[in-house]
């Protein structure tokens, strides 16, 4: 499995090489001048000048490219003009705001829309069917930005339930120390009881509008997979053979059905990541998508060249991970490098 | 690993989160913490601490205006509204416990109590040091100390430990405001030095990640882009020790969450909302909404005069007649600016900036002064925005596209991305546009120069240039300085008047710098920079 694993990583290479020069292209090729922006409103010709040689722009593309591989291979991705701090850390502290946020709306999608699914499936036609149509249907053509909206208005501004949108943690508790970064988690190990509270009740409404949003494709999933397998014959005959509905829908046609659920998981988890631009943007949470987007309407290119490139690593270890998923949930699936 | 190993895993992990219930202690510090603690939301943060930096922003400005201090400051009067505004003609000692202004020179004593955070007593080598730095490490601190003719570390002289005279290269009366202005920050320079480099001189890295200073406020927490956190300096001389113990300011890029935050009571105090929840919030009484001009500021509609068809005054004129202006301040302004137009004919022209125009809405005239041009069948053209600003330019440009096609001029909307506009504006290529500059030293002739002078400054938008301008302007800095009011008078009134009549910007309204706060936040005070001065400000 090991060596499965290398081989994998080594097919990565290539298009992570390939990601390298295409950001660089893109980012260049963006409209703007970050020096007449840096620069400032009051900047003189001469003043645009200096800067655009201090951050290395009069030098040729070329020189450029090759300054910024070698700065990649050591490690440095830059710093971003507009945070004033260097990517690799921003993007170090940022990525588990992220990813803490995108996980808990995914668990929270999952907890709800695969039983829905499967119940939608035993029972075709009847209103658990519909329920199941109907909520993922809204779920998914609601924007995420206008369901965190009206959470917001609800919950926090109208109903006085929900804390302050004001990011991870209300204003007054401190952040716990850095272990893994995710707040659910360091609270804990810092047995800070109160941080962890004010870290739950944050992450609920964000999460719960990223769950909304996906509870469509995963329901469905669930249910058209699992349709499939029940008319399938084992399913038949194991409830002729008198197996109990539970044990026939759990152990054998569920199991079966998750292939496919697997799969869909890996790339709504993708997509959450992207959405997640908009619901940091209405929580004000400090994640990686928000940082992006506002590097990239300032023509900041360091932070977005990160930020694609930390992307672009993260798809190749989740589609490594699905893989091995795969051959451990079905041991039939062989896994070739 | 095999599949049962990974399913009992799994069910392992579970069991782990399945943890002890939560004892809810809520403690007794956190009342206390809010009551002494400012908590401001705002749309962007700082990028940098340091206004010296490459590349700081305006919020930045803010951390070093209230935890640098400066040799002098400005009194404070009574402004709109009996909000406290900045005097421009009066001047403090903030670090200087009093200064004398010679012929050439002017001459600071310093505080001698004064006491940098981390302990340094401030001296006479650190202002020096500090305004060497401003004038040489070039880019924005360089150019804005410039325009007070500080340009050679040779001005400033260490007379002892605790004086330091500054030497003035012609008279300006722009020297001793400009003394005053953000940039001449007093910096610690031991400590910076300390951690500069031989890349870095002027140790620029060091103070963008923290405060050096010997202000009222210290930086203890900075996440970029996510909040800043700043405590009181205990030890502070420059005036009286400020009430607010500590400042959060959160970064919450959603206005209508900021607007939600203000009245739930969350927050203290937020700017940058739009201008109709502004309206809305000061209509409803809940809140106070303070709302004061920008000094020396006004939005307008600029015209390339190098250029057919706007080379031509004729036709600006028609453009000045035909702006829809009191739809603008209605739909696009909600009422929260100065008119800047549409002066009584007879008003005669003040020695002050910025006045209204003379011109009004009036298609008649706007087709004659048209067909008198030549172009009575009109022409095609495009009128150019910066999209950072895209609340107000958007529907702006609109009603002017709207209104222009009634004189037969056709506009397409261009619209430029933020980090695209000043390099637009450096290439002066736009035909037709929409801007806003204001100037912080609120003078008529410092405006003009920036604006209208013929040396072209990125601010003559328009690329205006008449030879009779330029005198009027020079005359005016040159009265100024030697005190000469009457010509000083007629200087002004006469750029003025030439700059209404050639009309190549047309001058809209003067914007308002909105703040909304809490009922019980008190002490807010207009500065020059638009910026939240923490300092006079309490809370209860």
């Amino acid at each position: 499995m090991l060596t499965m694993i290398g081989k994998r990583l080594m097919f990565a290479i290539p298009s992570l090489i390939g990601v390298v020069i295409v950001t660089f292209l893109l980012t260049r090729a963006l409209p703007g001048d970050p020096a007449a922006y840096f620069a400032g409103p009051a900047a003189t010709k001469e003043a645009v000048e200096q800067i655009r040689k201090k951050l290395g722009l009069d030098k040729p593309l070329i020189e450029q490219f090759f300054r910024y591989t070698n700065d990649l291979a050591h490690g440095d991705f830059g710093n971003s003009l507009t945070t004033g701090q260097p990517v690799a850390a921003e993007i170090r502290n940022r990525l588990p705001a992220s990813a803490e946020l995108t996980l808990l709306g995914l668990i929270v999608s999952i907890v709800i829309a695969i039983p829905l699914g499967v119940l939608a499936a035993t029972r075709p036609g009847s209103w658990v069917d519909h329920l199941c149509r109907v909520t993922t249907t809204a779920g998914v053509s609601l924007p995420v930005f206008f369901t965190g909206l009206v959470l917001v208005y609800v919950f926090y501004f109208w109903l006085g339930w929900s804390p302050a949108p004001l990011g991870r943690l209300d204003v007054f508790y401190s952040a716990p120390p850095t272990v893994t970064g995710f707040y659910l988690i360091d609270t804990l190990i810092a047995r800070d009881f109160e941080a962890f509270r004010s870290a739950c009740s944050q992450l609920i409404l964000p999460a719960t509008t990223l769950a909304i949003f996906s509870l469509a494709p995963i329901a469905r999933m669930t249910r058209a997979s699992m349709l499939a397998v029940l008319s399938s014959e084992f399913v038949r005959t194991a409830r002729a053979s008198g197996l109990s509905p539970a044990t026939v829908i759990v152990t054998y046609a569920f199991r079966n059905a998750m292939l496919p659920v697997i799969t869909t998981l890996s790339m709504v988890f993708s997509f959450l990541l992207g959405a997640n631009v908009l619901v940091e943007k209405v929580f004000a949470w400090p994640g990686i998508g928000s940082y992006a987007v506002e590097a990239l309407i300032s023509s900041d290119f360091a932070p977005v060249q990160g930020f694609v490139l930390t992307m672009a690593v993260m798809y190749v270890l989740l589609n490594l991970v699905i893989d091995i998923l795969y051959g451990v949930i079905d041991p039939r699936v062989r896994l070739e490098g | 690993m095999k599949r049962r190993d990974f399913l009992k895993s799994v069910s392992g992990l579970a069991a782990g989160a399945a943890l002890p219930a939560m004892p809810s202690v809520v403690s007794s510090a956190y009342a206390d913490a809010r009551s002494e603690t400012l908590l401001i939301v705002s749309e962007g943060g700082p990028n940098n601490l340091d206004i010296h930096g490459v590349g700081t922003n305006v919020p930045g400005y803010e951390v070093s205006w209230n935890c640098y201090d400066r040799l002098i400051s400005h009194e404070m009067k009574s402004g709109p509204g009996g909000v406290p505004y900045y005097d421009r003609d009066k001047f403090k000692g903030e670090l200087a416990e009093d200064f004398k202004i010679d012929d050439m020179s002017v001459t600071f004593k310093l505080k001698k109590n004064a006491k940098f955070h981390d302990g340094a007593p401030v001296t006479a080598k650190d202002v020096k040091w500090s305004l060497d730095r401003a004038v040489s490490v070039g880019g924005f601190p360089t150019f804005q100390m410039s325009a007070g003719s500080l340009t050679k570390p040779e001005q400033f002289v260490v007379i002892d430990d605790y004086t330091v005279r500054v030497d003035f290269l012609k008279k300006d009366k722009l020297t001793i405001p400009d003394l005053a202005v953000i940039v001449p920050c007093i910096i610690n320079s031991e400590l910076v030095k300390k951690n500069a480099s031989e890349k870095d001189p002027w140790g620029l890295e060091f103070t963008k990640q923290q405060t050096a200073g010997s202000g009222a406020y210290k930086v203890t927490k900075w996440t970029a882009g996510t909040e800043v956190v700043m405590e009181r300096n205990e030890d502070w001389v420059g005036g009286p020790l400020p009430k607010i113990k500590r400042v959060i300011w959160r970064m919450v890029p959603q206005a209508g969450n900021r607007r939600a935050l203000l009245e739930r009571g969350d927050a203290d105090i937020s700017y940058e909302l739009p201008f109709k929840d502004f309206q809305e919030m000061k209509a409803s009484g809940k809140l106070n909404v303070v709302s004061l001009p920008f000094s020396n500021g006004i939005q307008y509609i600029g015209m390339n005069v190098t250029k057919p068809p706007f080379d031509n005054p004729k036709v600006r004129q028609a453009v000045a007649y035909a702006i829809p202006y009191q739809k603008i301040m209605d739909a696009v302004m909600f009422g929260l600016a100065n008119p800047m137009f549409g002066a009584a004919k007879d008003k005669p022209t003040e020695v002050a900036w910025p006045q209204p125009h003379k011109y009004n809405t009036d298609m008649e005239k706007a087709k004659a002064l048209m067909a008198e041009a030549g172009y009575a069948n009109g022409f095609e053209t495009t009128i150019s925005f910066d999209l950072n600003f895209a609340g107000v330019n958007e529907p702006l440009c609109v009603l002017v596209q709207e209104s222009l096609a009634q004189i037969g001029i056709k506009t397409t909307i261009n619209k430029v991305p933020g980090a695209n506009w000043r390099t637009e504006l450096n290439k002066k290529e736009m035909p037709l546009f929409t801007n806003v500059f204001s100037g912080w030293l609120d003078y008529p002739e410092y405006f003009f120069y920036w604006c209208y002078h013929g040396n072209n400054s990125v601010f003559n938008t328009m690329s205006y240039k008449s030879g009779e301008m330029d005198k009027l302007i020079d005359g005016a800095r040159v009265a100024a300085a030697t005190g000469d009011t009457a010509t000083y008078d007629a200087d002004v009134k006469g750029f003025v008047d030439l700059a209404y009549s050639d009309i190549p910007r047309i001058p809209l309204y003067q914007p308002f710098v909105n703040v909304a706060m809490q009922k019980n936040i008190s002490g807010y005070q207009y500065w020059f920079h638009r910026r939240l001065d923490y300092r006079a400000m309490a809370k209860g």
